[in-house]
């Protein structure tokens, strides 16, 4: 490395706004407009947090607190402006392939920049925070707990996750992100090849992020392991809680992989080792291989808890028990066991033996008979229900329509033969966003429809939900099935510009599909809009909407700080809908105890913002500040440890009051049948249902 | 939502039905010049169609299913919302995918063993020799035993079976026929092996499919496939017009420069406008472009092909 100065090599040259100014064309604004959003994006939310003074309430309510259901809902928050960057990438890329033979409106880098910060985001900043979310609110609620098992640690996470996110937002500004795609494989983000920052950015965002990744996963498999109310036994779990064990024990062996993946390259990059080099032995073999012992976990680790939410889903709108739970119990174990099985199928290609192909070739065919399993269990739960086309039964309709087409896509690449004809092109692209959309974001979305009444004790709003399913479902299928075609004639991914004008018409498909995808994202933010606007008529402070079976429906909503009144005993599977058949759904306890929670705490905000400083000053070589902020976060941490008062005590008479005041309110409100769902009379007191009995 | 499903589906039928009645590029596996793209291609059909019996039922009994057992008026639909378990459906459920998996893994098997692209099923011996390595952004070919080297064309006699060596002298790459066969990554101080034969004489483009910077998407070549007697004839220009590739000549080759560029820096009259012809010299190209990375010296980047102290295009 080079001698630097005070502000290691930062200099004009990496602000966007000089390159438009010595050199103005399309590819210049489309980057300078992309910086002033983040610019704008900043200045809208001070200025609006100043305007109507809401930096305390933020500070106490929201950055401070250690609440799994705050933090959930922040990293829900995080995902979606995350989402919204990632969409706009995605509908700029697929513009850029539309314009036709010819090299399009953006600079071959800056297209390189795209697709790698698009997959970056999407995986890392999109669909690992909204699964972390809603897990984080739920697991608690379902399992009968109060918090989860480290409310602190949650919180670092979050901060962690944050400020690893953050860097993609500042790589806009200053500097550029790296143009290796969203795998980074060396030799090309080496230090020779690409001497920039752009690998940097992308090295320290995923090891940062990866941290707080593997911190969640150790917590909610504690909190499965340790929290569990009385009575819940592991085969009493709720479907979704089976899905974040098996997705949390993927993070704890997964992410170990790729974080070393990171530091080895960051080892080649910063203090000249050479792992991943050229020469002196190095071989990009074996970051290929532990980036992907962490890459097939992965995309298993962002499915599995989607399945689990459409396990919850389908059983509720079918007003039915969920089929085969012993069934989806083992295949989801299955899954979890296979997924690490397979890694050596995302490079069929290198050279080694067609034994070892073969191997893993079959191995990863064995994961589609767990997943068929998973399917037609919710085909058969599905099956004698009486089903209600609620948004998140829309979502999950579409899915298992849109998610086979996948699995036949899925299958067919794990034939190395055909493997080595696909292997790079468009088919695989279209592979992999036909698991992730219908598969991953459909799932979050359906759960983000069916338990925002649970988290802000308000419906969202039905017309415009389904006016959004309808446009992802047409959106997906228009973006990307084209693409399968595209692929097997042959279009690498990742391709800038191409010359074959048979192309032209798929390509026009897919940017008319990239708009209804923009559209989908759009009617989200109305649809939530329309929502809080008309809150008051979809207020369920009963807590139970949907007449849902599980243990989080059967306290209310909004749920208070600690969740439950008194821990609940467990005697059932569907332990809320037994309950209600019982007719004992709303029991008033005998006595109530102090309830004891964690005080809030800076030390998550704290490390969210040194960590980003950390980062910064590691990407532009400014080594005083990176020593300096290290011992920040060193001294932080320690300080904060010296804390002993660190939980608050909510007297047994605050919860005793509270508590009564809502079985009152139970009490009064009319119950309501499901024809009535989205009624306003539906205050979330669910009545049995008209042939409940058969 | 009942409104569009029908409508979307129909979309997809006519998707599947437009590309099905459209004439494949022939730069394609789906329109194979060769025996291994059309085992690729067959492959690829007959798992589709098997991977179908366990998705068609999902396509056709999820609609089916959500519209007798909607929640209405007067439903005279069935409705068990006890009912979780059933030993003969779960064997139909475990069963079905057990099966279809085992057979394509047995099609698997043979198929990856069949067509492992080192090993050489097809065509005539001897084969003919060819010697690949991935520049920043064309590719170098070099015919060992016929003392010629092309960029941007690759000559090949028909029926023959062709073996090539690959590397790269820069970052990974990863080379493909498409018509003919499979890819394979080429990685520097590395080699892999690709082998493919062409049945009919034909023009296919050549491709790599592994980004790599600017010039990723201009890293096409023509294969030019051709009856024996004209091979012959298409080596004897090469050798005639070709310049030699000395030192020199190898590392403007070498630089970041896509194969227009190099063109306009090495191509002669005598050459086609989109290929570079060359004589070899005495010594082993192939061998020592592969030492260089294996010096025990680490290699600073002006010394490395591929990154812009080496050189690019208009810094030479």
């Amino acid at each position: 490395m080079t001698d630097t100065g005070f502000f290691g090599r930062l200099n004009w040259d990496a602000f966007p706004i000089t390159g438009l100014i010595q050199n103005p064309n399309a590819n210049e604004i489309v980057a300078n407009s992309a910086a002033a959003i983040v610019i704008i994006g900043v200045i809208v939310v001070v200025g609006s947090l100043t305007w109507f003074r809401l930096w305390g309430p933020l500070w106490r309510d929201w950055l401070t607190s250690a609440d799994h259901k705050k933090i959930g809902i922040m990293y829900i928050v995080f995902a979606i402006v995350m989402l919204a960057r990632g969409v706009l990438e995605g509908v700029v890329m697929r513009a850029q392939q539309a314009v036709g033979p010819g090299d399009g409106f953006l600079a071959a880098e800056h297209f390189a920049e795209l697709f790698s910060t698009h997959g970056t985001i999407m995986v890392f900043f999109v669909a690992v925070p909204f699964v972390f979310g809603i897990a984080n609110y739920l697991i608690p609620l379902m399992i009968g707990a109060r918090d989860v098992a480290f409310p602190v640690m949650n919180q670092i996470s979050l901060g962690l996750t944050v400020s690893a996110g953050m860097m993609l937002m500042v790589s806009l500004v200053v500097g550029n992100f790296s143009t290796g795609g969203w795998t980074a494989y060396p030799p090309y983000t080496g230090a020779a090849f690409n001497p920039g920052v752009g690998p940097d950015y992308w090295i320290w965002a995923i090891v940062v992020s990866g941290i707080g990744t593997t911190l969640t996963g150790i917590n909610f498999a504690v909190t499965i392991y340790k929290l569990r109310a009385p009575g819940m036994k592991f085969m009493r779990l709720p479907m979704y809680c089976w899905t974040i064990i098996s997705s949390s024990i993927l993070i704890i062996f997964a992410m170990p992989p790729l974080g070393v993946a990171a530091l080895m390259l960051a080892a080649d990059r910063y203090l000249d080792f050479h792992f991943f080099t050229n020469d002196l032995g190095g071989n990009m073999m074996n970051y290929a291989n532990l980036f992907w012992l962490f890459g097939h976990p992965e995309v298993y680790l962002l499915v599995l808890p989607a399945y689990g939410i459409y396990s919850e889903v389908f059983a509720t709108f079918s007003a039915k028990r969920l089929y085969g739970y012993n069934s989806l119990v083992i295949a989801t174990m299955c899954i979890a066991v296979l997924s690490f099985t397979v890694w050596l199928h995302h490079f069929f290609t290198m050279g080694q033996s067609a034994l070892i192909n073969a191997v893993f070739g079959i191995a990863t065919m064995l994961i589609a008979i767990p997943t068929g399993v998973k399917a037609y269990d919710w085909m058969a739960t599905l099956y004698r229900g009486r089903i209600r086309f609620s948004v998140p039964m829309l979502y999950g309709l579409s899915f298992l329509m849109l998610f086979v087409i996948g699995g036949l896509s899925g299958v067919i690449l794990a034939n190395p033969t055909v493997d080595y004809q696909v292997h790079n092109t468009l088919f695989l692209v279209a592979h992999f966003h036909n698991v992730l959309l219908p598969g991953v974001l459909f799932g979050l979305l359906a759960g983000y429809n069916y338990w925002f009444p649970k988290a802000f004790g308000f419906r969202l709003n039905e017309y415009w939900g389904r006016i959004t399913v309808a446009l992802w479902t047409v959106g997906f299928m228009l973006t990307f099935l084209p693409l399968y075609f595209v692929g097997l004639m042959g279009m690498p991914r990742r391709s800038f510009s191409w010359e074959d004008p048979s192309f032209h018409p798929y390509m026009i498909v897919a940017v008319i599909g990239a708009l209804v995808i923009l559209s989908a994202l759009l009617s989200v933010i109305v649809q939530l809009w329309v929502s809080i606007r008309d809150r008051e008529k979809t207020r369920v402070p009963v807590g139970d909407p949907w007449d849902a079976r599980t243990l989080e429906w059967s306290i209310p909503s909004p749920p208070p700080p600690y969740n439950f009144a008194v821990i609940p005993r467990v005697t059932d599977r569907d332990n809320f809908a037994a309950a209600k058949e019982r007719g004992e759904a709303y029991p008033t306890p005998e006595e109530y105890e102090d309830i004891s929670m964690p005080r809030n705490t800076g030390i998550g905000f704290t490390l969210c913002v040194l960590s980003g400083v950390w980062m910064f000053a590691l990407v532009w070589w400014i080594w005083w500040l990176a020593v300096l902020v290290t011992a920040l976060m060193l001294l932080s941490f320690i300080l904060w440890t010296f804390r002993l008062d660190t939980e608050q005590v909510i007297p047994a008479e605050e919860v005793r009051k509270q508590h009564e005041a809502w079985l009152d309110l139970v009490r009064s409100a009319t119950p309501v049948d499901r024809d009535h769902e989205i009624a306003p009379e539906n205050r979330g007191l669910a009545r049995p249902d008209l042939e409940a009995v058969t | 939502m009942a409104l569009l499903k029908p409508s979307a589906m129909a979309l997809v039928i006519a998707v599947v039905a437009a590309s099905a009645q459209m004439t494949w590029a022939s730069n394609s596996f789906m329109d194979p010049q060769g025996p291994i793209a059309a085992v690729q291609k067959t492959h690829l059909l007959r798992a589709t169609v098997l991977i179908m019996i366990a998705v068609l039922p999902v396509l056709v009994l999820v609609p089916l299913i959500a519209l007798r057992y909607r929640r209405r008026k007067g439903s005279a639909a069935e409705y068990r919302p006890k009912w979780d378990f059933s030993a003969k459906l779960e064997f139909a459920m475990w069963g079905v995918p057990v099966v279809i998996v085992a057979l394509l893994s047995f099609y698997l098997w043979k198929a990856t063993h069949w067509l492992d692209p080192y090993a050489a099923p097809f065509g005539e011996t001897p084969a003919l020799n060819v010697q690949v390595v991935g520049l920043d952004w064309k590719w170098l070919f070099i015919y060992p035993d016929l003392g010629i080297a092309t960029v941007g064309e690759l000559g090949i006699p028909v029926k023959q079976q062709v073996a090539m060596t690959l590397t790269t002298d820069t970052v990974m790459q990863s080379f493909m026929i498409p018509a003919l066969a499979g890819q394979i990554y080429a990685m520097p101080g590395m080699t892999t092996q690709l082998h493919l034969v062409a049945d009919t004489p034909e023009t296919m483009q050549g491709e790599n499919t592994q980004y790599n910077g600017r010039g990723f998407t201009k890293q096409k070549f023509l294969t030019q496939a051709m009856q024996s007697k004209d091979f012959e004839a298409w080596v004897e220009s090469v050798r005639t017009n070709g310049i030699p590739l000395t030192d020199d000549t190898y590392r403007t080759l070498a630089m970041r420069t896509d194969r227009d560029e190099v063109q306009a820096t090495l191509g002669t009259p005598l050459m086609p406008l989109n290929a570079l012809y060359f004589t070899l010299g005495e010594g082993d190209l192939f061998q020592s472009i592969l030492h260089r990375y294996h010096g025990g010296q680490p290699l600073p980047p002006d010394q490395q092909p591929g990154t812009a102290e080496f050189g690019q295009e208009g810094v030479q």
